[in-house]
């Protein structure tokens, strides 16, 4: 059963939604890392609005699904993902990265409710998540949770991951479903001339995992490779999800200088207007800031 | 209430055992009392003494293989999930190599792992100083969040591995390979954050953690024998000092010495020296391994090489006393 009964095109509005609060808030933040939280947008909405059993209400529902973010420095789409479910209100993105604020600039578990983890430093989630896993399997056993991670592409050149992935192949963690945002950019440039990572399917494969290839701005393609996950329960599944880093943004597209960076006010003002028409194929009465 | 020492602790037949064998039993027990205690290991299992609780509880141990930096992120997915985790490997590994993770996921994630570093100090011995871990103690008590503690011997261990099963909190323990002479008894006290005076004098103030304090016991016995009284503190717990024992002897004394199995510089001497700085600044000479690292050779030799038995820390200890004047307090 899907947590709520939006419909894929109520979805994907949802998706832009998120889009426009995370530009809004780097605007305001005035630094943050924008191309992955907008290639990412689509697979959290997928998490947060379709995928996971969650209570946005009652944070640590015992029954809910866990998702783990490894690469914190997106985390702006997790903090626009739980503001527009309900966990706090969508004015306080607003305070992204300010002195005081619950969302820092890399997510620390003690501030919010609703974080599994605190991360930023590369490479530690999927271990967590594994940790996680094994327990829903082999200790608490609780056959009707699961385990997600969302984990960067870049951040797979960290040992850290692989000897996670090495762990969760031996204890065929079949609660643990992991999202690969493979947007082929890290900070030096592409993954392929920073550290080439292919043929990554044949990596996780070789590790154990059953592997998915998904267009990862898809959402439809995303849910589906969330029940084909959960429907195999002798193995992890990873699903390298095809993004567009800056998905949504035609300038930030497929830029890797946007790694790190957050809109100045006119290009905020560009971004919005693009995300609130659709890249102008829709006239839309709140259209322009 | 006096510290009820082991009355044999100074005879050449003092029962001596490994630290970590004390753990061993700890852990085993508290998992006996609490079902939620997990235990992880990096392929030293047996090594780090955790094959009892292996034994006992095979569905809540967790074997991770020569990978230090899963171990102890792991941990901090177990701790999550609501478990309890004690998270074992050679000091200088984990530590030593995985120091970022515990940072990140642990300290600052503010999550119950219990970080178990064995084989520390130059006491290793013939393995050298790639396995002769030193700087752990320094490594970790930088770390808000994190309590550190270094158990004087194995009874002391054994309830250190009890309470740290039950504070809910971040801890690292650092224990050592080789027997080690047992000064405590099975009732002697043990509280996280608590020094204890385990001899009394008024010319010097002798503070120990881990190894040494057995040590500190000898050198303070062969002292008087020279007609010098040293009050010997035993301070398990590095992080956080109990401020007040400490004080309450150096006010009475004067002078401190301090030592430990482990790098002086950010160890435990300098943790005592910023308490002291900061609040009863008097003359302090740290004994421990000063900016060097150790080499193979036999555990007792080493001890020796390194000026760290009793006999050699009496000597620099009178040193210290005829050269440094006694601060006199009001």
């Amino acid at each position: 059963m899907p947590r709520t009964n939006l419909t894929l095109i109520q979805l994907e509005e949802k998706a832009n939604k998120i889009r426009e609060d995370i530009v809004s808030m780097l605007l305001a933040a005035g630094s943050g890392h924008s191309a992955g939280s907008l290639g990412l947008a689509d697979i959290f909405t997928a998490l947060y609005f379709n995928i996971m059993n969650l209570k946005p209400d009652e944070p640590e529902w015992p029954d809910r699904d866990v998702l783990f973010l490894s690469n914190g420095h997106c985390v702006p789409v997790q903090y626009a993902s739980m503001a527009e479910a309900g966990y706090f209100e969508v004015s306080e993105l607003q305070t992204l990265r300010k002195y005081g604020s619950r969302l820092q600039g890399h997510p620390e578990r003690e501030r919010l409710p609703g974080l599994e983890n605190t991360s930023g430093p590369l490479g530690c989630g999927l271990s967590q998540a594994a940790a996680y896993a094994y327990d829903l399997e082999y200790i608490d056993k609780q056959p009707h949770r699961f385990v997600y991670v969302v984990m960067g592409d870049g951040e797979l050149d960290e040992g850290n991951i692989w000897e996670a992935a090495m762990f969760a192949g031996k204890y065929k963690l079949g609660h643990l479903i992991g999202f690969i945002d493979r947007n082929n950019i890290q900070i030096d440039g592409s993954t392929e001339d920073v550290m080439p990572l292919e043929d990554l399917k044949a990596k996780w494969e070789a590790f154990g995992w059953h592997v998915l290839e998904i267009d990862g701005n898809n959402i439809e393609s995303i849910i589906n490779a969330a029940s084909e996950a959960r429907a195999i329960t002798n193995r992890p599944t990873v699903a390298i999800a095809h993004t567009i880093p800056g998905k949504g943004v035609d300038f930030m597209e497929y830029d890797y200088k946007w790694h790190g960076v957050a809109p100045n006010s006119d290009q905020a003002k560009l971004a919005l207007e693009k995300l609130r028409t659709l890249d102008g194929k829709i006239t839309h009465e709140g259209a322009g800031v | 209430m006096s510290y009820p020492l082991n009355p044999d602790v100074l005879k050449d037949d003092v029962m001596r055992e490994p630290i970590r064998a004390g753990f061993g039993r700890g852990l085993k027990a508290a998992g006996q009392a609490n079902d939620q205690i997990v235990a992880l290991c990096a392929d030293l299992t047996e090594s780090v003494q955790m094959h009892l609780f292996r034994e006992a509880f095979p569905e809540r141990f967790i074997e991770v293989g020569i990978a230090e930096q899963n171990l102890v992120t792991l941990g901090a997915g177990f701790a999550r999930a609501g478990k309890i985790p004690f998270v074992s490997s050679y000091a200088a590994f984990s530590p030593g190599r995985n120091w970022e993770q515990i940072r990140t996921t642990v300290a600052l994630n503010n999550q119950p792992v219990k970080i178990i570093g064995s084989h520390a100090g130059v006491s290793v011995g013939p393995d050298g100083a790639t396995h002769q871990m030193l700087e752990d103690i320094a490594l970790m008590r930088v770390l808000p969040n994190m309590i550190v503690v270094a158990p004087g011997d194995s009874l002391e261990a054994e309830k250190a591995t009890k309470a740290m099963a039950e504070n809910g909190k971040p801890v690292y323990m650092r224990l050592a390979r080789e027997k080690t002479p047992i000064f405590s008894t099975p009732e002697a006290p043990f509280e996280i954050g608590k020094a204890y005076v385990l001899r009394e004098g008024h010319d010097v103030a002798l503070l120990g953690t881990g190894t040494m304090t057995y040590q500190l016991l000898v050198a303070a016995d062969l002292l008087s024998k020279e007609g010098i009284e040293a009050e010997v503190v035993h301070v398990p717990t590095v992080k956080p000092l109990d401020a007040e024992t400490i004080l309450a002897s150096v006010k009475k004394t004067g002078r401190v010495v301090t030592a430990e199995e482990a790098q002086a510089a950010g160890g435990f001497g300098s943790a005592v020296a910023e308490l002291l700085g900061e609040r009863l600044p008097v003359p302090i000479k740290r004994i421990g391994m000063l900016d060097r690292f150790g080499e193979s050779g036999e555990p007792d030799q080493l001890i020796d090489v390194f000026n760290m038995t009793g006999a050699k820390m009496m000597a620099t200890i009178k040193q210290f006393i005829d050269t440094m004047p006694r601060y006199h307090q009001d």
